[in-house]
């Protein structure tokens, strides 16, 4: 049973409905790719699983690894090994990335055991040059002042970091040039393997043309319309959301 | 000799214990004549040492309190349940095996690192009103170094103390600055030859250690001509149920091209009022700098200053302050120029948790016939709670031409959105509450003394622990 797995999911912001019924399972090992339009509640979906308070499940059910997720607060999410790479990740003003991360870090072992400082760094470091990112940065702030490029690679080089069982990317190609795109790309490929799930979740294709997912699914309005393997988002650059659409409201009528 | 449970009492924060003591010099409670003659007469005061306690008296009884600016909390302090002196009649040590066992354990409960402990050479400590531990670094001594209590400073050095006292505190400078001048005892006197440059940072702990005792020490540092020193205070005191008076006073003269840096970092209990006058006079080319941080405490009002005498002479107030619940930091900076081309500078920065209250007031003043002045002020404010407060009073009078000045100040919050994207990286909320503000503070803190900025570090976590959830 090491698999993510939502089912039948219905999600309220406010009064709004956004998320309507939606089911989905990424087995560790696997990369599965959630594509659709905006509005259809793709980051909704990605903040709920990580425990954003904003949200409010009202019914349906989120499991890791057969673990109830939406009963554990957000922080033991992650600890027991859910990531998400933020959209929009917020800044930290003051505490530099190397802190930051081996806060986090600390925070994953026993209490009185201490993170031993020269391994930290030289698997920080690492990291760091598979991502192309100088090693000054360890000294800047978390997210302040970084260009969207920036932002995107430290969310990256954290995912590498804190090395999750199963990894939600949002929109992590959003305003990437082709060559940062390339970079984050290789950066995931790289930890690709048996002992993650990722769940990357896309407007575009460009994405998994560098990442190649096992699975695609096509969500609209809160629902998954359509799944298939990795052809399916070539189908869909091809012929348009509204084609998926159109699918859902067939759905919506034969049920 | 009392069983040693009975001796110690521990209460769960650390700092919150202290030991049942012998006062053997007790001037009982209140303040009159009567008080200040039995504080001269104990301490064997020169005679124009209890002239000047005579006097202190005189302007503290004459003044009010200034509520008209300041909170009206100070209406609290019932002046005639405070006992004003207090001294166990140990005298000073000199070294380190000398101390006796149970003072030893007390620093240690206060966390000293050991690292600093190596530096305790340098250290002048006080416990209760005298100094129980004094020991001067021999290379200090050497240098022609003087570091002595107050009291030891004023009977032995009196021709370099007299020059100097009371002289950039004024008795009359306010209503605490006075009744310090009547009652002060403990405190440290320095002063450094021409051209020595002090290596080591000289300390001083002290903590407040009898119920309704008020601790009034007076420290007077004196850097003469090219010489430059640094000096560090903190302290953290013990919690009871009535309120505890601190009024200390801090003068410091740095003389042409000197240098002093006066850090403090302070963790007082939440009954605590610590209204502490201090100030600097920088001569020509000379620099003052002051490190203020100020934790706990039921109200602080501190504002340190740096009058700017000469030409080219500066003056900085770094300082930071946190206010928890129901504690109230009025603090802040003066900068008075009176000399052309001098520069100020004040960073302030306030945390303000639940239902605490951080005030800042400054005042900066460059007269109207000075040339080539400048000031450079910065406060920030952080509100954790809803309920938190913050309010900003700048008082900043720039006369003149050719004369600069910069203000800027900022109120943030930690966002909810900040919060969750630390949480969803596995920080708890409370860890991820108190690493973004050791983030809010991070810059000034980086120009600590590495040991207190652990101390300072760790002490911002205890004040969090309580702030969420």
């Amino acid at each position: 049973m090491n698999e993510l797995r939502v089912d039948n999911l219905h999600v309220v912001i406010g009064d709004q409905q956004i998320v309507r019924g939606l089911s989905l399972t990424v087995p560790r090992g696997e990369v599965h790719a959630i594509m659709g339009p905006n509005g259809s509640g793709k980051s909704t979906l990605a903040k709920v699983m990580a425990g954003h308070p904003d949200y409010h499940v009202t019914k349906g059910k989120v499991t890791m690894d057969g673990e109830d997720v939406l009963a554990m607060e957000p922080d033991d999410r992650a600890r027991k090994g859910l990531f998400l790479a933020f959209q929009y990740p917020s800044e930290i003003p003051g505490v530099t990335i190397a802190n930051f991360l081996r806060a986090a870090l600390q925070a994953r072992l026993p209490e009185g055991e201490e993170l031993e400082a020269t391994e930290y760094y030289a698997k920080l470091y690492e990291k760091m040059e598979l991502l192309g990112m100088d090693r000054s940065f360890t000294s800047r702030a978390v997210n302040e002042g970084f260009s969207g490029g920036e932002k995107k690679r430290t969310e990256i080089l954290q995912l590498a970091m804190l090395a999750p069982k199963y990894a939600v990317l949002d929109e992590t190609d959003s305003g990437l040039d082709i060559d940062a795109l390339k970079v984050v790309a290789r950066g995931v490929n790289t930890m690709r393997g048996p002992n993650l799930g990722v769940l990357l979740i896309t407007h575009y294709q460009r994405l998994l043309n560098y990442i190649v997912p096992d699975h695609v699914h096509v969500m609209v309005a809160g629902r998954i319309v359509r799944s298939g393997g990795k052809d399916l988002a070539l189908e869909l650059e091809e012929r348009g959301y509204d084609w998926a659409r159109e699918s859902a409201g067939e759905m919506a009528v034969t049920r | 000799m009392k069983p040693e449970t009975k001796a110690v009492d521990i209460d769960r924060n650390i700092g919150d214990f202290h030991y049942d003591m012998a006062y053997a010099k007790d001037a009982g409670r209140g303040l009159s004549d009567k008080t200040i003659h039995f504080i001269s007469d104990v301490k064997e005061d020169p005679d124009w040492v209890r002239e000047f306690r005579l006097r202190g008296l005189k302007t503290f009884l004459e003044k009010p309190l200034p509520t008209h600016w300041a909170s009206k909390d100070l209406e609290t302090i019932d002046f005639d349940k405070i006992r004003y002196y207090l001294a166990q009649g140990i005298a000073a040590k000199r070294t380190w095996e000398e101390v006796p066992e149970d003072i030893k354990r007390t620093f240690e409960r206060l966390g000293i690192p050991e690292q600093e402990r190596k530096f305790l050479a340098g250290v002048e400590a006080q416990f209760d009103s005298e100094a129980v531990y004094s020991n001067i670094k021999k290379a200090v001594g050497e240098q022609g170094v003087i570091f002595v209590g107050s009291t030891e400073g004023l009977k032995k050095h009196p021709e370099i103390f007299r020059k100097w006292f009371g002289k950039v505190i004024p008795i009359g400078d306010n209503k605490f600055s006075a009744l310090n001048a009547a009652v002060f005892s403990g405190g440290s006197f320095i002063y450094v030859p021409p051209g020595v440059k002090v290596k080591h940072p000289l300390q001083a702990y002290f903590r407040i250690n009898a119920e309704n005792f008020g601790q009034f020490e007076r420290t007077l540092i004196i850097a003469d001509e090219g010489s430059e020193v640094t000096y560090m205070e903190g302290c953290t005191a013990p919690k009871f149920e009535t309120t505890t008076l601190h009024s200390a006073v801090v003068e410091l003269v740095a003389l042409k091209g000197a240098k002093i840096q006066y850090i403090t970092v302070q963790n007082w209990s939440a009954n605590v009022f610590n209204l502490v006058t201090k100030r600097g006079l920088a001569h020509e080319d000379a620099e003052i700098k002051w490190i203020d941080c100020n934790i706990g405490s039921r109200l602080t009002m501190k504002y340190p200053g740096v009058v700017l005498k000469g030409r080219k002479a500066r003056g900085e107030v770094l300082s930071i302050a946190l206010a928890n619940n129901g504690q109230h930091q009025d603090t802040g900076a003066k900068m008075i120029h009176a000399a052309d081309e001098t520069t100020s500078n004040i960073i302030s920065k306030s945390i303000s948790i639940g239902t605490g209250r951080a005030t800042y007031r400054g005042l900066v003043h460059v007269p109207k016939h000075l040339k080539n002045c400048k000031n450079n002020t910065e406060c920030d404010a952080l509100l954790i709670n809803a309920t938190s407060r913050t309010d900003t009073y700048p008082a900043i009078t720039v006369r003149g031409t050719g004369n600069a000045v910069q203000h800027e100040a900022s109120v943030s919050q930690v966002s909810s959105e900040q919060i969750f994207y630390m949480q969803q990286r596995g920080l708890t909320e409370a860890q991820a509450m108190s690493l973004s503000v050791n983030g809010f503070v991070n810059d000034l803190v980086r120009q600590f003394p590495m040991e207190y900025s652990v101390e300072l570090k760790r002490l911002i976590e205890l004040e969090m622990e309580g702030s969420v959830g």
